[in-house]
């Protein structure tokens, strides 16, 4: 560290005189709280009150427009005895398994293959970013004409190909309503795995490929024993931040959905926001929003673990 | 032969695939598009081949602007991203530049704060943001969401900054310290500028996750003239049962272009930003 060159650097005070406010002000502690104070302020009172004050909501009996009235665990014993909160628990499950799985292995399989030599790498890895640019709701949205029910172009390949007999309804259908939100999913969120899992691989020198070889390793053991181990961190954090995020998903199952039919599709932000802002029961939708702490947690806590150790 | 035995090899493990992955994540936006400059009597009837667009127009988009508020929208969706960009870059970089640089006490703790609002998602705030929103009486207006995006994009700027502002040799900051400068002073014209490609994949990050934002403006923003394209879309070009599927379509593809085009621009910035820091999505 540079503790030599920041000694000498570091003005002495002259004794026997006040210091004056510029050397105050650039002492290093008193610059930095100076510095933080704004953004961290800003964030207490947007990030940190909301949250407390979200805890507070969910022990009351609040509806908009309305003073609450204290109930204690009042909303969660309610919620736990609501037949759809355990539905949505299990879609939300469902959903982030399932499209972590499809996302993590789509995305190594994409990085592969990008990272191989030919022309025009750069041009197709900048255009199969382009789902995850794209503002969900605007892809969202031609997505849902794609799984139309009268129109649906896939519908209409499978049928003019003469694979299928039966149109397909999309959204209409429980499982398959799950299927779609999983697929478009997959489909934001595979390129965010791809292009940082390609980041990780070019940071391996092809010469250990090569030593490898000639040492006699297969294409599996050099994939499992180089390839592996060096994206592995990369891996669990690109994981991590999309399990975080998926979750916790409202905007593509609100707009593809809606959460139906018949609750099938719910996830945990589409029922709180149901409650909360639709119904206007504030109270109970900060309690299901509350849901998703635990798992969160344990999840927000690993990361930022994992990501100070770095 | 070995020629040959070598291409095959490259097109299944390069050229099939690729193609297959290039095919699956660019359809939608091909689809958008033709949708877009269908006539209804093509939209709306199942016998004709829908790949291709036979007779081409741009009613859609004529009917989007002159029906719908869809300019007023962008320019709505522009102002507040270029708004909560600039806010989240100077906060950013007002937190990051002492946590990655200086030793002070509570460093830290502040850190792990900064580290744990960043991965807090947006649904675990709403109904919470909602009421306080409504108590400032800031509800329906552009304030509202200008005020709660940067809580996404403060974190995620400083987050993003605090590895850049660590690569900047201290010796160059001590060297202007010597030379008089106060602390502002080397942060402003010595470390800032040499972390212009850092400020700039930042400042394009927060631009798109400003643009991408939804549930804030579904929430804040509840009448016509507010709203940003997102919002606008989804509550004004469906109605009820009534999808207007060619304006819904015009709407997507005209909200994407801003975002890529900047895209287009700062590719290798977005992707260093998006694998520096390992973003939201």
């Amino acid at each position: 560290m540079a503790v030599g060159p920041a000694s000498v650097a570091r003005p002495a005070p002259v004794t026997g005189r006040p210091l004056s406010l510029r050397r105050t002000v650039d002492r290093e502690s008193v610059f930095s709280w100076l510095m933080l104070a704004p953004g961290v302020l800003f964030l207490l009172a947007f990030v940190a009150y909301p949250f407390f004050y979200g805890m507070f909501l969910s022990l009351s009996e609040r509806r908009v427009a309305q003073p609450g009235v204290f109930v204690g665990l009042a909303n969660f014993v309610t919620m736990t005895q609501d037949a759809v909160f355990w539905q949505v628990t299990r879609n939300t499950f469902v959903y982030t398994i399932v499209a972590t799985l499809l996302k993590m292995v789509g995305g190594l399989g994409m990085a592969l293959v990008i990272n191989q030599q030919f022309r025009g790498r750069n041009l197709a890895r900048a255009f199969l970013l382009l789902p995850f640019i794209v503002p969900t709701v605007l892809s969202t949205v031609a997505w849902m004409w794609i799984l139309d029910p009268t129109f649906s172009v896939i519908n209409w390949s499978l049928v003019n190909s003469g694979l299928v007999k039966e149109t397909f309804s999309w959204l209409g259908n429980a499982t398959l309503a799950m299927v779609s939100i999983i697929g478009v999913n997959t489909w934001r969120g595979l390129p965010f795995y791809g292009i940082t899992l390609l980041a990780g691989l070019q940071t391996i020198s092809p010469d250990l490929y090569e030593a490898a070889a000639i040492d006699g390793a297969g294409v599996t053991q050099r994939f499992r024993y180089i390839t592996l181990p060096v994206i592995k961190p990369v891996l669990i954090i690109v994981t991590m931040f999309s399990v975080i995020f998926t979750f916790s998903d409202f905007q593509l199952p609100y707009v593809l959905t809606h959460g139906g039919p018949a609750n099938a599709t719910h996830l945990f932000a589409t029922y709180a926001f149901d409650i909360g802002m639709s119904a206007g029961v504030l109270g109970m939708g900060a309690a299901v929003a509350l849901a998703m702490l635990p798992a969160l947690a344990m999840l927000i806590v690993a990361l930022t673990l994992y990501l100070r150790r770095e | 032969m070995v020629g040959g035995r070598q291409l095959g090899g490259r097109l299944l493990r390069l050229y099939l695939p690729l193609g297959f992955f290039l095919v699956a994540m660019l359809f939608p936006f091909y689809w958008m598009a033709i949708t877009s400059i269908k006539p209804n009597r093509e939209l709306y009837n199942p016998r004709i081949m829908p790949l291709i667009v036979h007779q081409p127009t741009l009613k859609h988009y004529v009917d989007l602007l002159e029906q719908t508020n869809f300019l007023t929208w962008t320019y709505n969706t522009m102002l507040v991203a270029v708004v909560t960009t600039v806010i989240s870059l100077v906060l950013g970089v007002m937190i990051a530049y002492p946590l990655a640089r200086m030793n002070f006490p509570g460093a830290a703790i502040v850190a792990i704060g900064v580290a744990a609002t960043y991965l807090v998602p947006q649904p675990l705030l709403f109904i919470p943001m909602a009421d306080i929103i409504n108590k400032l009486g800031l509800g329906n207006t552009l304030s509202a969401v200008m005020l709660t995006y940067p809580t996404l994009l403060i974190p995620f700027c400083a987050w993003l900054l605090m590895g850049y502002f660590k690569s900047v040799p201290r010796e160059l900051e001590e060297a202007a310290r010597i030379d008089g400068a106060s602390r502002f002073q080397a942060m402003l014209r010595v470390v800032l500028p040499l972390c212009t490609p850092g400020l700039l994949s930042a400042g394009i990050f927060a631009f798109t996750l400003a643009q991408n934002e939804f549930l804030y403006a579904l929430i804040f923003l509840t009448t016509s003239e507010v709203r940003t394209v997102p919002v606008g879309a989804i509550t004004e070009l469906i109605r009820g049962d009534v999808f207007y599927w060619g304006q819904l379509m015009a709407a997507a593809l005209l909200g994407s272009v801003p975002v890529a085009l900047i895209y287009s621009f700062f590719v290798d910035y977005y992707v260093a930003g998006l694998t520096a820091g390992a973003v939201k999505n």
